[in-house]
């Protein structure tokens, strides 16, 4: 380094860190806020699958993931196979029969 | 009416404890009965502090059990006539505490005094649920710094779902209390400033306390600030933040500028 580097004003740091939290803030205040998004989420995407399909309580999955300023929502649900033919013949028994 | 106030951070090292000794001490110098409580079980400091480690017999865990009375467990400052300090465990750890015990010496300590200070542990767990359950006003310690920053918001979303009054559906009054703040850095932009953390958190001020030689002094001589060095740039700061918190109007001032934030506020707004 130069002496010269010693004597020239570093760029300030306190703005990046600034915008850092705010965008970390606003997605943590939905993700683990106090009426926690992903729980409700969670609660009522399995409750409208099980309307329709014989489903576990652990086949949902809801996380939330984050790019940049972008906050992502992502819905993970397993049903097997042969619990969708079985909702799908009571639904449309002439077709199933068909 | 008595109060109780939690102070609280999620954040360990941000100034929990020489807070709550501080703003306990200026309290009670202005008349107030106070009592500060250590619910940092396992690992109290508050004792020491406040220059008191060698007359702890009873703590917090053996008053919340019934192995002890409080008025056994209380130990009355020499210097402060109306000042109180109820010990931590330093044997126990935090699972010995049970959420009935530490409601029944809450309501006692009510009973007997106009202010009751929790200084909380560090952390989200257990220990700091118990020292804010029962509070009705909060004091966030944050230090201008991210990830303090995002601890206290964390610590402002239990505070809105976690404590009894916001279960109860009351809203709980929290403020920011700015520690360890270096308004030289701050100006040149290598901290974070007053008005980016108070956006962030979005809570009123309570105070802002400089970093500062004469709190380590204090904590080595077992004084709190506002009793060692009342002067001091930190101890006026701490003075300030106490009647702010007994509802004075206060003006602002950030320690190491002249102007008051208002002032500097409104000079900016103006220009
Ligand atoms: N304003 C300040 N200026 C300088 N040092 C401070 C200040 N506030 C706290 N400290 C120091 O920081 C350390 C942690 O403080 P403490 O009150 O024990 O934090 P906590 O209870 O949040 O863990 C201690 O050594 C204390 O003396
Ligand atoms: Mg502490």
């Amino acid at each position: 380094m130069s002496l010269f580097g010693l004597f020239k004003p570093r760029a300030a740091t306190a703005p990046v860190a600034r915008e850092r939290l705010q965008i970390l803030l606003a997605h943590e205040r939905v993700a683990l806020g106090p009426d926690n998004l992903i729980a409700i989420l969670r609660d009522e995407i399995l409750a409208t699958i099980a309307k329709h399909v014989e489903i576990a309580p652990e086949a949902v999955k809801v996380t939330m993931g984050q790019q940049g300023a972008v906050s992502t929502l992502e819905i993970d649900v397993d049903i097997p196979t042969e619990k969708i033919t079985a909702s799908l013949a009571r639904q449309m028994p002439t077709k199933a029969v068909a | 009416m008595s109060k109780v106030v939690v102070v609280t951070s999620g954040k360990g090292g941000v100034g929990k404890t020489t807070s709550t000794a501080a703003l306990g001490a200026a309290l009670a110098r202005s008349g107030n009965r106070v009592c500060v409580v250590d619910f940092d079980v396992g690992l109290r400091n508050l004792d020491l502090v406040m220059g008191a480690e060698r007359r702890v017999v009873y703590d917090l865990i053996n008053v919340a059990n019934g192995d002890a009375k409080l008025a056994q467990a209380l130990i009355r400052d020499k210097r402060v006539e109306t000042l109180s300090l109820l010990a931590a465990s330093q044997t126990r750890d935090k699972d010995a505490l049970s959420e009935e015990g530490v409601a029944r010496v809450v309501a006692e300590l009510r009973g007997l005094f106009d202010y009751v200070l929790c200084d909380s542990p560090a952390g989200i767990e257990r220990g700091a649920l118990l020292a804010m359950r029962f509070a009705d006003e909060a004091v966030v310690v944050t230090n201008p710094e991210v990830s303090s920053v995002r601890d206290s918001d964390r610590i402002i979303g239990l505070l809105d779902s976690k404590t009894l009054r916001a279960e109860q559906g009351h809203r709980i009054q929290k403020q920011l209390l700015l520690t360890r703040f270096d308004a030289g850095r701050a100006s040149r932009g290598e901290m974070l400033g007053v008005a980016d953390v108070l956006e962030i958190l979005s809570i009123p001020l309570l105070g802002i306390i400089p970093e500062s030689e004469e709190i380590l002094r204090a904590s080595n001589v077992g004084a709190p600030i506002t009793i060692n060095a009342a002067t001091s740039q930190a101890g006026r700061s701490y003075e300030d933040a106490a009647r702010r918190l007994m509802g004075e109007t206060v003006p602002m001032l950030v320690p190491g500028e002249k102007k008051s934030l208002l002032n500097r506020i409104l000079g900016r707004r103006a220009a």
